[in-house]
């Protein structure tokens, strides 16, 4: 797959000497689904307003499509569709009118029946006539959503998309994502949700400190975080693994008194029937047995952590 | 050039005018009218004439650049302000459009606008006073010319305003002061010397001037040197807005 969007060494110092984002480079592919995490304040939005031109890169280089959004940005801004993290509306406007505004500021001409298939999508139709004031939040919100596909754009940026919206409307939206994805728009959003970004995502980023940590495949990562694993509690402390043990992905706990394995729980074998029997020939006495299971939330939280130390 | 863009901005600007008609053209209709009142006739009838023309006539090139320079900066300064305020201009400038672009749809809308607001004001007058213009081309030249130029001055002044105090002080503490002390209602010559002096670096003293010109063939200024005045102005302007989106001022961070 083609990249995208390709951020390569991105700084961005903030008025103050403040740093948000510390050479971040980064490559989001053509139709992928991309989820950013991070903790409040990691430079999500900032990554974002600078690749759509809101924010000035203080360093570093981004193009869209081949298109440099510094040099070449008429090109790159056309592309590109963005739904912000703050709703941000004219309180008096009607939501045909700012979607029609939207449409015609990224250069399309005027095509009524696209807006009304959009509005129909959000079920936002029959208030298409409504002024933005009257609308409750979760509207505004998809009112959002209209202005940014009102041009058609390839690359869509959803900022906290989710954030104050309830659960129905939230499957709305994944379904609507899934849907932008198989016409071969590429989505980039960030959440504070984990489960959305599992729910969703092809890939999964996390950045904390103005830093990409890891941009990973989610099911990679889900395969990191769907390894569990046993501890087994013995009766007697050992002094090193048995040989007859040694085909087994085995680690001694420090003091020797358990040992850990790690399996993963999603494969059709976990070979702990396996370990228990062989544990039993090397003639170890177990004490107990126990399992854990480290969720993405848990990885997620681990990384930034162990960064932050 | 994103014509669809610029045609976006420029509609939704006049849509705010046409949103409050009433106010739009009600407001300067009904204070052109009182000025008639109380400068033309009250207070005119015991003013001789200047230069062969009544001072009820003489004032209404004056009324008018007073209205257009308010509405122009008004207009303009709320146009960008209020999108920075509650922070639409996000998608403003995400958008394709060039900087020039931008410029064109508020500052043609609000130029639009005022000069609409205008000759508007210069019907009226027609109720109240008998004027012939003698100078129609160069009269709506000016009237243009003043229009942008403010326009821009209005754009500049919403985009470095902080908050709505800053935004409706400089207007009232600068600009109307200019407009007043700049020859609207009287003429430079009926002012001792030493303030004919000072009145020369009231640059609105040129615009008027060469407006008034444009109607009744008389001058407190050569019109070359008012045509000047207004083009140095608005270069100006340019220089000023293309600085602030050259470096991003108060627009982006
Ligand atoms: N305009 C600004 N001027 C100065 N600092 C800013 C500005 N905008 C953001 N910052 C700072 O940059 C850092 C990153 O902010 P950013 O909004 O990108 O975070 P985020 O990851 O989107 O957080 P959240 O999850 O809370 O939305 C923060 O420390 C923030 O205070
Ligand atoms: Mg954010």
């Amino acid at each position: 797959m083609p990249a995208i969007v390709e951020v390569e060494e991105l700084d961005k110092t903030y008025e103050g000497d403040f740093k948000a984002l510390s050479s971040v480079s980064l490559e989001i592919e053509e139709g992928e689904i991309l989820a950013l995490l991070g903790p409040n304040g990691a430079g999500k939005t900032t990554l974002i307003s600078t690749i759509c031109g809101i924010s000035i890169p203080t360093s570093g280089r981004i193009s869209v499509s081949g298109h440099d959004v510094v040099t070449d940005w008429r090109a790159a801004r056309r592309l590109i569709g963005l739904v912000p993290q703050e709703i941000n509306l004219e309180p008096f406007e009607f939501v045909g009118n700012t979607v029609r505004f939207s449409r015609g500021l990224f250069g399309k001409a005027p095509d009524e029946a696209f807006i009304d298939q959009i509005l129909t999508d959000l079920s936002l139709i029959d208030k298409k006539g409504s002024r933005i004031a009257q609308l409750s939040g979760g509207m505004k919100r998809r009112v959002l959503i209209a202005k940014a596909l009102a041009h058609e754009p390839r690359v869509l940026f959803l900022d906290e998309p989710t954030a104050g919206v309830d659960v129905e409307l939230r499957r709305d939206m994944w379904a609507l994502v899934e849907r932008l994805r198989s016409e071969g728009v590429t989505i980039i959003l960030t959440t504070h949700y984990i489960e959305e970004a599992e729910a969703i995502a092809d890939r999964i980023g996390i950045i904390r400190s103005g830093e990409i940590l890891l941009v990973e495949e989610k099911n990679k990562l889900i395969k990191r975080l769907g390894r569990k694993t046993l501890t087994v509690e013995l009766k007697e402390p050992l002094t090193q693994l048995p040989d007859a043990l040694s085909d087994y992905d085995l680690q001694l706990s420090e003091g020797g008194n358990a040992l850990i394995y790690a399996y993963d729980a999603g494969a059709e074998r976990t070979g702990i029937t396996r370990l228990l029997s062989s544990l039993q020939s090397a003639g170890l006495v177990l004490a107990d047995l126990q399992t854990n299971e480290s969720s993405l939330e848990d990885i997620f939280v681990d990384l930034v952590q162990e960064d932050a130390q | 050039m994103n014509w669809y863009g610029i045609a976006a901005i420029f509609r939704f600007e006049m849509a705010r005018f046409f949103r409050s008609i009433i106010q739009s053209i009600v407001s300067p209709v009904l204070s052109t009218s009182l000025y008639f009142v109380v400068f033309g006739a009250a207070i005119g009838s015991r003013i001789p004439e200047i230069e062969g023309v009544s001072y009820g006539a003489f004032i209404v090139p004056g009324l008018i650049m007073l209205t257009v320079l308010q509405q122009s900066i008004q207009n303009a300064g709320f146009g960008i302000y209020f999108p920075r305020f509650i922070g639409t201009i996000f998608e403003v400038l995400s958008a394709p459009l060039s900087s020039f672009e931008i410029v064109l749809g508020y500052v043609g809308a609000a130029a639009v606008k005022s000069l609409m607001i205008g000759l508007i004001i210069l019907a009226t007058s027609f109720f109240f006073v008998d004027i012939t213009i003698q100078h129609p081309f160069w009269m709506i030249t000016f009237l243009m010319m003043t229009a942008i130029s403010f326009a821009l001055l209005g754009f500049i002044l919403g985009v470095w305003a902080k908050n709505f105090e800053q935004l409706n002080l400089v207007p009232l503490l600068i600009v109307t002061p200019l407009v007043f002390l700049g020859g609207s209602f009287y003429s430079v010559s009926m002012l001792p010397p030493f303030w004919q002096s000072v009145s020369m670096f009231n640059p609105v003293l040129y615009l008027v001037s060469g407006f008034r010109w444009s109607f009744f063939g008389m001058a407190d200024v050569p019109i070359t040197a008012s045509l000047i005045a207004i083009m140095g102005f608005m270069v100006a302007c340019l220089a000023i807005v293309w600085w602030i989106f050259r470096t991003g001022y108060r627009l982006k961070v």
